[in-house]
């Protein structure tokens, strides 16, 4: 079957070669780790542990707040020697965290594998929970959650995200290539906790090792695993294929409907990394306390993927792949198109570091000076959420929030497709994250007026309706009398 | 997944991780972790890699893809277009140079991004080659002065520069935009001026002694069609002299050739869309069909109409202006179609012989309404 076309998109060089010549390495464990308490989306879990208590190894240290929220575990056995607000990766803000200081041990907090046929799916759901599950991709929303949403539908298609259409990240490429058994028997127990009907898994082409490894795995799958066909589909590399509405898309024909969720029409994305992280903590009562972390770019010596301990300084887990070779003109967390530059590298591995760029200037194609927009259309070709981005920078420019919400500032995925096919040089990328709260801000204020106006009408018509109900006793009474 | 969306959206669950960040903030200062540090690298904003690509080099390639015409117009028409290019370009850097330093705007950057002189070589490119040089600087630099600075320089001017140059020449020295050389055919029977008989023609603004408007000059192939037509003279008739060629006028016809090879390279290059040019000179070349066809007598056929004129300079070079132009797909076939559609009604029942400017000016004012009845189905809405 020939997937539908994704609206616009780019060919982005992929340089991911460079870090898939080796195989994964497994890093040293560190003598201190750096726990942020909200490195998932939602809200910040709270300290279970107080500062000079003891904890073992996969013990929880932090419960999760609200609906979406995700535990956290400690991912060396110590002593907590503080909690405090630490710089983080992933945060413009120093966020609240727990440090932990290695005592040398390897003592693990006892979490027993669980016979998953025992389970009821919302048991399962629930256990999941607990193992601090979120979204490896890179955008860590909690996984129990999203698999709860998941089971509202009626019938679920579960979409397993191997595509990484980011370039450099290659984190995915080679767990699918070494850990293939582990991403199907994940694949079976989400399916299990979802329901689902279906499964598919997507991996653009230029991941041919990946392809053969999980088509392998597949034939010599274990007659454990619940759904014995996932579909494994073929996409072209164009980046951003991997983004989840794009995913959905792509396997299922349909469109996520603006503001809503892909389990609105039936589909639940989840990484390859998510699923094999499931499979360990179900399996072997592991949680959530590594992830593989894709070390390349021009400036590091031995690049690499390399399964690094949650918390790790960057620093350390670069100076492990041999450290900086030469000036280093941007240290990037996640791809070129929607990484985040680090200021510095004495920062934590947190569970949304995909991969670490250490960038040369070689690397890099900085942004030139900013020019008018000359409404070229180049980005309303490369968008794939299908806006006309040049439309969007004008109103953005004017404040006009009524006129972006008509052109659907908030269906930008930020990607940055525009930004890098535009001849302007303009940053329209970073334009629209700024301007979406302003019209969040609007659009309840509007809703807000709605309601007040629809109230202030409905007591109108009800006062209006009350005086003419007693004019009319009175007339008849009137009338009686009279 | 209401309570999903709720608890995403709901102030209050922001609230415990604020009291920790505030609490903790206020321990971090007391023990100075947090002063200021110094950044160790340089940080951006992503994506950090931008396809290699700038105003000048788009403006630059349209550069490029109109010397075919440039070549073909010398061929034809003399050397002089190359003297009105030079003109017209060193007036609107002139001006521009002038409207930026007023402006309080970087020199550098903005002269360089090459659309001055595109306006420049656009408005040279529709007058005589042997108009006086006058016109063509009075011409740019009203361009760029009213039409673009006035509006905020590159990118924010609603109508197209170059067209509204040489619209205000054609409404003011109507006689002057008149003079065209004829192509340099043996049956024709005229002088042709040397170069330097161009030159001093361009800059003193009369003929060398020797040489008369009349035994020079010829009307372009419109022009003479026109006044054929009025004179009662059937299409036929009109298109049986020597000014005309195998599909619209000689020389002409060439021009526009090579128009089209550069416009086709453009949308090679894809610095333009097919939308504009295509839904322009289909709208041009359907209701000419449809006329020549019922009454061959008084209507031009559909080439004579693509290879006359600014037809293809129009199509590929002008309309195509992405600031004044409109901005979806559907806008863009609405809009070229406009042009294209009144281009040929002011050519056929108008009072001037061609109406590529106009129609490009009516439609630029058109573009705002277009673009707010034709903005593109977005990714997850209802169609």
């Amino acid at each position: 079957m020939t997937a539908p076309a994704m609206h616009g998109g780019l060919r982005l060089a992929g340089n991911k070669k460079r870090s898939t010549q080796s195989a994964l390495r497994i890093a040293a464990a560190p003598s201190q780790v750096v726990l942020p308490l909200d490195q998932h989306a939602g809200t910040a879990a709270t300290p279970l542990v107080q500062v000079g208590e003891r904890v073992l190894r996969g013990q929880p240290i932090a419960q999760p707040q609200g609906e979406i929220s995700a535990w956290l575990h400690a991912s060396i056995a110590g002593h907590v020697s503080a909690i405090e607000l630490r710089p983080t990766p992933h945060r413009q803000q120093p966020a609240p965290c727990i440090v932990i200081d290695s005592d040398g041990s390897e003592e693990s907090a006892a979490h027993e594998p669980v016979d998953v046929d025992r389970l009821d799916a919302v048991a399962l759901c629930e256990h999941i929970a607990a193992g601090g599950m979120v979204g490896l991709g890179g955008a860590v929303f909690p996984t129990a959650p999203k698999l709860l949403l998941g089971r509202q539908a009626d019938e679920v298609h579960l979409i397993l995200n191997g595509a990484e259409c980011e370039p450099w990240i290659s984190c995915d490429d080679m767990l699918m290539r070494e850990r293939a058994a582990d991403i199907l028997r994940g694949a079976s127990i989400l399916c299990r906790a979802l329901s689902a009907a279906r499964c598919s898994l997507v991996i653009e082409d230029d991941k041919p090792e990946a392809i053969l490894a999980m088509q392998a795995a597949q034939s010599a799958a274990h007659p454990n695993i619940h759904v014995p066909n996932i579909d494994v589909r073929v996409v072209p590399t164009i980046y951003p294929a991997g983004g989840e509405n794009q995913l959905v898309t792509t396997v299922t024909g349909l469109e996520v409907p603006s503001g809503g969720l892909p389990s609105d029409i039936g589909a639940i994305c989840h990484n390859v990394g998510t699923a094999a992280a499931v499979a360990r903590w179900i399996d072997h009562g592991e949680p959530l306390i590594r992830r593989i972390v894709t070390v390349t770019g021009s400036g590091v010596a031995e690049a690499s993927n390399i399964e690094v301990v949650l918390g790790t300084s960057i620093a350390d887990v670069i100076a492990q792949c041999g450290g900086y070779s030469g000036r280093v003109a941007r240290l990037l967390m996640g791809g070129s198109m929607m990484g985040r530059a680090l200021a510095s590298d004495a920062l934590p591995v947190v569970k949304a570091s995909n991969c670490l760029v250490v960038a040369l200037p070689t690397d890099l194609q900085p942004r030139g000076t900013e020019m008018p927009c000359i409404r070229c259309g180049n980005c309303s070709e490369a968008c794939p959420a299908m806006l006309l981005p040049q439309q969007l920078h004008w109103f953005a420019r004017a404040q006009d929030l009524p006129a972006l919400d008509l052109h659907g500032l908030l269906d930008c995925i930020e990607c940055g497709c525009c930004d890098h096919v535009c001849p302007s040089q303009i940053p329209l990328t970073q334009q629209f994250r700024d301007a979406k709260p302003a019209l969040t801000a609007h659009r309840s204020a509007q809703a807000a007026a709605t309601l007040a106006r629809t109230r202030f009408e409905a007591r109108d018509a009800r006062l209006a309706r009350l005086e003419s109900e007693r004019q009319a006793k009175l007339a008849e009474r009137r009338k009686s009398v009279g | 997944m209401p309570w999903a969306q709720e608890a995403l959206e709901r102030p209050c669950t922001l609230v415990a991780l604020d009291k920790i960040r505030f609490i903790l903030w206020g321990r971090a200062q007391h023990d100075g972790q947090l002063t200021s540090m110094s950044p160790q690298f340089p940080t951006a904003a992503a994506p950090h890699v931008i396809a290699p690509n700038s105003v000048r080099r788009v403006m630059g390639l349209v550069l490029c893809t109109l010397v075919p015409a440039i070549v073909m117009h010398v061929i034809f028409f003399g050397a002089g277009i190359l003297v009105q290019l030079l003109l017209g370009i060193a007036t609107a850097l002139a001006a521009e140079a002038f409207a930026l330093r007023l402006r309080h705007r970087p020199l550098g950057a903005f002269l360089s991004d090459g659309s001055a002189i595109i306006t420049g070589v656009l408005i040279a490119m529709c007058l005589p080659p042997l108009a006086p040089w006058w016109l063509i600087a009075s011409g740019s630099a009203f361009a760029i002065l009213l039409a673009k600075h006035l509006y905020g320089g590159i990118g924010m001017n609603p109508f197209n520069p170059a067209m509204v140059g040489y619209a205000v020449l054609l409404v003011s020295f109507p006689v002057q935009l008149t003079q065209w050389l004829p192509p340099p055919l043996a049956d024709l029977q005229i002088l042709r001026p040397s170069f330097s008989d161009s030159l001093y023609t361009i800059f003193m603004g009369h003929l060398p002694a020797h040489l008369t408007w009349d035994a020079i000059t010829s009307p372009t192939p419109l022009n003479s069609l026109r006044t054929s037509l009025a004179m009662g003279h059937t299409m036929q008739e009109a298109q049986s002299g020597p000014l005309f060629g195998v599909l619209g006028g000689r020389g002409w016809e060439w021009i526009n050739l090579a128009l089209l090879i550069g416009g086709i390279w453009l949308l090679a290059l894809r610095i333009i869309r097919w939308h504009i040019p295509v839904a322009m000179l289909a709208a041009m070349a359907i209701p000419a069909a449809i006329l020549h066809v019922l009454d061959p007598g008084s209507y031009a056929g559909p080439l004579f109409h693509l290879t006359s004129g600014a037809s293809m300079l129009g199509a590929f070079f002008i309309a195509t202006d992405p600031v004044s132009a409109a901005t979806s797909n559907r806008g863009k076939l609405i809009y070229g179609a406009g042009i294209g559609a009144i281009t040929f009604v002011i050519r056929t029942w108008g009072g001037y012989p061609d109406g590529v400017a106009f129609a490009v000016l009516l439609m630029n004012a058109a573009v705002p309404l277009i673009d707010r009845y034709t903005i593109p189905r977005i990714y997850g809405h209802a169609r």
